[in-house]
């Protein structure tokens, strides 16, 4: 028996808000993420230049 | 047999010490966290910072090290809210703050803004230099550690060293442009050093029941109202002045010149008046002016480095 199936607990159940909530903070950790990929992308090319992409094989 | 069966015996704690309640945070109480609105003036003044100095910043660049100083500032916000909740939860004016109004534990503030501050510092060192990137970590720490921790709970003082914090910005923005600190920056950071007081103070003025009731000694707790009235005008009779500096060293034109000069005059008149009158309305009205004092000042500083270049600096 492990802790995890005792006493038929069924552990937290969230709320019909708390379950909108959390969705909403995952979409905007999801959206801020994004918008991070993206900018870290455009500051390189912007620091680096184009030279970046032309590297000596 | 696995570590989880040899723990049958262990009974898992229950009730509300074990478990942490499911978090009720929306975005918007994150957002919250970061005191936008203190936001808006920190990176409104790194702008202008950024956007006087001399040096050049690719667009990009200069994005970015907004951006970094904005969410450097709002870690900072979230980081003086997790440890002043105790205090907040006593003032009415801080009362519904995501702390103190159960929406979001202590921990998670803490995370969140040590989160934000280290990637702030981090990206702005690589986006521009390493010196604005040691300002914004400066910054941080100075409201935090120094005014948060320190200052806050401990001297009358408290809002006139810890302004220091709000100073930074735009010494900020001026290193990232330039990588380095000059005599222009530092003026920058003088007028909104000796605009803090008058701010707050006038501010404390009608909340200093708020401050009492918190134990937080505001100086129209400490020193009475008519002491608190005195200071404002002292700093307002510094800051008028200091304002028309940067015209004086000729890093900025005749129309800023006239501005400030006209608006160090409104915030000494309505200082004055202040100091003499016993109600609160010059106070409110000082307070609010004292807003528009800064955004003018720092508008026009900006309207005027921009028509410089455009005509030469004739203007």
């Amino acid at each position: 028996m492990t802790i995890m199936d005792q006493d038929g607990d069924d552990g937290i159940v969230l709320t019909e808000e708390q379950k909108r909530r959390r969705r909403a903070r995952n979409i905007a950790i999801a959206l801020v993420l994004g918008a991070l990929v993206v900018l870290f992308y455009v500051l390189t090319i912007v620091k680096l230049g184009p030279g970046v992409l032309q590297r000596p094989l | 047999m696995s570590l989880i069966t040899e723990g049958a015996e262990l009974t898992r704690p229950t009730g509300a010490e074990s478990r942490a309640e499911p978090s009720l945070a929306g975005v918007g109480d994150y957002f919250a966290l970061l005191k936008p609105r203190v936001m808006s003036l920190v990176v409104f003044t790194a702008l202008v910072g950024l956007m006087v100095a001399p040096g050049h910043l690719h667009p990009v660049e200069g994005f970015v090290a907004l951006l970094c100083i904005a969410i450097g500032a709002g870690a900072a916000g979230a980081l003086n809210m997790w440890y002043d909740a105790d205090i907040d939860a006593l003032m009415t004016r801080t009362a519904d703050r995501p702390i103190p109004a159960g929406r979001v534990a202590r921990g998670e503030a803490l995370g969140f803004g040590m989160t934000l501050a280290i990637g702030s510092v981090a990206v702005l060192g690589l986006a521009t230099n390493w010196l604005a990137a040691g300002l914004l970590a400066f910054t941080i720490f100075f409201y935090v550690a120094v005014y948060t921790m320190w200052l806050k709970r401990s001297t009358p003082q408290n809002i006139v060293i810890g302004g220091a914090a709000g100073a930074f910005p735009p010494m900020i923005g001026w290193a990232a442009a330039t990588g380095g600190i000059g005599i222009e920056s530092i003026v920058l950071f003088l007028v909104i050093f000796f605009w803090t007081p008058p701010h707050f103070w006038a501010l404390s003025l009608w909340r200093a029941g708020d401050y009492a009731r918190a134990g937080v000694p505001m100086l129209p707790v400490v020193a009475g109202a008519a002491e608190t009235r005195r200071q404002i005008m002292i700093y307002a009779l510094m800051l008028a002045p200091l304002g028309v500096v940067p015209w004086l060293l000729g890093y900025s034109g005749a129309l800023y010149g006239v501005v400030s000069l006209l608006a160090g005059a409104g915030i000494v008149w309505l200082a004055v008046r202040v100091r003499r009158e016993d109600g609160l309305t010059a106070a409110k009205q000082l307070f609010g002016f004292s807003i528009l004092y800064l955004f003018v000042l720092f508008a026009v500083l900006l309207a005027d480095d921009r028509l410089g270049h455009l005509l030469g600096r004739a203007v």
